[in-house]
């Protein structure tokens, strides 16, 4: 079976046919032109830009309408072009100069700026150039008659596949007959995938060679969450995945939107159910699924792909319009978790990557304090008159904490001296996924106001499994009671030193182990949007008596399968409902 | 007819980008006046957008702005205030 790996873009699955969209090349003719035609050509090419801006303006009505104006808003820059007299009077100049028809003056005049941009260095200008392109392209089909590519017609549920997709092209995509998004470039941040996310259509990005393996015709299985791409799969593969999206069909049926912020079980213990974002274009998802606050906002995104490095103030930028738009509640910043290796220039690396021993997050961080400091003091600046809390990643020890802390107190004298305002009182917290900090987190908790448990990391590191390898990746198992036990460990460290206790990994969001969680005691369940409906549902259903007794009975059992057993059965019997809508 | 001409640091988190641009060139054409963008020793019609694209203006850029016409005191003050506004 073939299958090609990608970035998870947007999470979800999907089986259909691929729909191969090819990116499109129009061939402009030349044609010499007489003094009389002069100014039919001049004529021809004011209709075509009306005509164009006029579709455009209905594009960006519809996105306004079904996105928001975030998203109609990169039209703007496409209407100016269209009337851009810079380039109107070049293409004009052509015409009565060379005697060319509209249509290569058009594209000549295009290119020649195109050009320009694509040369400037400054990664931005450069995808403005991807713009102008764009929009060169509509008016262009627009002279010649072509259709628009005939996306809008299609009229079967397909799986887009392509190499790479235009802002407009995603947009006027007949959104209902969309099932999947693969595309060969492209990270989380592209267009296409936030668009995709906020839709809530499966994506798949990045892959590199998509379009080489992939047919219009084609079936495949997009795994949006794992960022795996199926080509034509065995009916056994095919089989599995219509059973998963069955389940979280039924999910998605029975489970609505919570209605209230606040969570609590029946016995009234109350806990924070936040959400896990990394690009304040997610922002709107936060109101939308109720989450109260951020419990992870992952600050890679503005490092990665880039050339530069961002700047304080564009960090200081980002940081305060998510705190700002979060507020009153609290936005959990985790410092940069990224490697040196892995730094920059790189195109996006996939969200959860596979056990990595090296020089990364923290450990980056300090051998490198002119960057780490630039982080810090944009989030301190940000943190005036907001709710933010500092998490420094991958901490093994306390003199970690101790030496990222001193490098804060740094940051804040600075500040201080420059009569910048910031919170003094700022929160600084630890996320706990390496075997070592769970271990010690008595140690920890002294020099820490929170902890925040990541969950992917930790399991794999202590259990030794590489889930990117395929022959040991089945023995990846949440439900190890080595794993519980280290998650019990954390909790009951941080109560007995009075701080408080999150959770921002997989197992936050997952319907089973929430159980379990609240009868250790947690304090906070961090998660994607998309999983905060059902554990919601979860924790108002339950007792906090009763998820305590499932907490202290389930260490007797030995291995990962009896424990997921044991907590099916006595979860199944607590919420007195069908458990397959949950998972 | 009146004519201004002043350098300008350009104070924008993101210079003189996309959406800025946009925003500039519109008020740029609410006037008669002509107006130009120099940056070092290119001189563009700031009418244009893809003409200011053209210029790669980040954060930080001394660019000199002219304006020349019946409108320009207006204009320039507009502008000028634009440019050194630090925009969000």
């Amino acid at each position: 079976m073939n299958k090609i790996i990608g970035i998870a873009a947007s999470e979800g699955i999907s089986i259909g046919k691929a729909f191969y969209v090819q990116s499109e090349h129009i061939d402009v003719p030349k044609k010499k032109i007489s003094f009389e035609d002069i100014s039919r050509e001049i004529y021809r090419l004011e209709e075509a830009l009306i005509e164009t801006r006029k579709e455009i303006g209905s594009l960006q009505r519809q996105i306004d309408e079904k996105l928001g104006y975030d998203h109609a808003k990169i039209f703007e820059a496409h209407m100016l072009v269209l009337e851009d007299r810079l380039l109107i009077e070049d293409i004009i100049n052509q015409i009565k100069n060379k005697r060319i028809n509209v249509e290569y003056a058009f594209s000549q005049s295009v290119k020649k700026y195109i050009d320009i941009l694509q040369k400037l260095d400054d990664a931005y200008l450069k995808e403005r150039a991807y713009d102008i392109e764009d929009v060169a392209k509509r008016v262009l089909r627009k002279m010649l008659n072509l259709d628009m590519q005939t996306l809008e017609h299609v009229k079967e549920k397909v799986i887009i596949v392509a190499h790479d997709l235009s802002p407009s092209e995603t947009a006027s995509l007949p959104k209902a007959n969309i099932l999947g998004f693969v595309t060969d470039v492209g990270g989380r941040t592209a267009h296409t995938a936030i668009i995709a996310r906020n839709l809530g259509i499966p994506a798949v990005v990045g892959t590199k060679s998509a379009t080489e393996h992939i047919q219009s015709g084609d079936t495949l299985i997009v795994d949006g969450a794992e960022g795996i791409v199926y080509i034509n799969p065995s009916q056994k593969t095919i089989k599995e995945y219509q059973a998963r999206i069955k389940a979280e069909g039924k999910q998605a049926l029975k489970i609505h939107i919570p209605k209230t912020l606040k969570s609590q079980t029946k016995d009234k213990k109350r806990l924070i159910v936040s959400v896990n974002i990394e690009l304040p274009e997610e922002l709107p998802m936060v109101d939308e699924y109720k989450a109260e606050g951020v419990g992870l906002y992952r600050t890679e995104y503005l490092f990665l792909g880039k050339k530069d490095l961002p700047n304080e103030e564009e960090q200081y930028k980002a940081y305060s319009q998510v705190a700002r738009k979060i507020k009153p509640h609290s936005v959990i910043i985790r410092t940069i978790d990224i490697g040196g290796d892995k730094f920059l220039s790189k195109p996006d690396l996939p969200r959860e990557m596979t056990p990595f021993l090296g020089w990364r997050a923290i450990r980056f961080c300090l051998a490198n304090p002119h960057i780490f400091k630039q982080q810090l003091r944009a989030i301190l600046r940000a943190s005036y008159g907001t709710n933010i809390k500092i998490m420094f990643p991958m901490i093994s020890g306390v003199e970690e904490v101790r030496e990222a802390k001193n490098i804060l107190e740094e940051c804040k004298k600075e500040l201080k001296k420059e009569g910048k305002k910031f919170d003094d009182k700022i929160s600084v917290g630890v996320m706990i996924e390496v075997p070592s900090a769970a271990l010690t987190a008595h140690i920890l908790a002294k020099e820490c106001d929170f902890f925040s448990i990541g969950t992917n990391d930790l399991i794999q590191y202590s259990l030794a499994i590489d889930r990117a390898d395929e022959k040991v990746a089945h023995l990846y198992a949440p439900a190890h009671p080595a794993v519980l036990q280290l998650i019990k460990g954390v909790i009951d460290a941080a109560h007995a030193n009075d701080i408080w206790v999150g959770m921002c990994g997989e197992m936050a969001g997952e319907a089973l182990f929430a159980v379990l969680l609240v009868g250790f005691g947690i304090d906070e369940l961090s998660m994607p949007p998309r999983s905060i409906p059902r554990i919601k549902e979860i924790i108002s259903k339950i007792r906090y008596s009763d998820a305590k007794k499932i907490a202290d009975e389930c260490f007797q059992y030995g291995t990962a399968k009896e424990m997921e057993a044991f907590l099916q059965e006595r979860v199944q019997n607590i919420l007195k409902d069908d458990l397959s809508k949950y998972l | 007819m009146e004519r201004f001409e002043e350098k300008i640091i350009v104070n924008n988190a993101h210079g003189l980008h996309a959406r800025p641009a946009a925003l500039f060139v519109q008020i740029t054409n609410k006037y008669d006046s002509a107006v130009w963008l120099k940056k070092e020793e290119e001189i563009v019609d700031a009418k244009s957008i893809i003409a200011i694209l053209s210029l790669g203006i980040q954060r930080g850029s001394a660019v000199t702005l002219i304006v020349e016409g019946d409108d320009a005191q207006d204009a320039f003050k507009e502008l000028k205030e634009f440019l050194e506004k630090d925009h969000e």
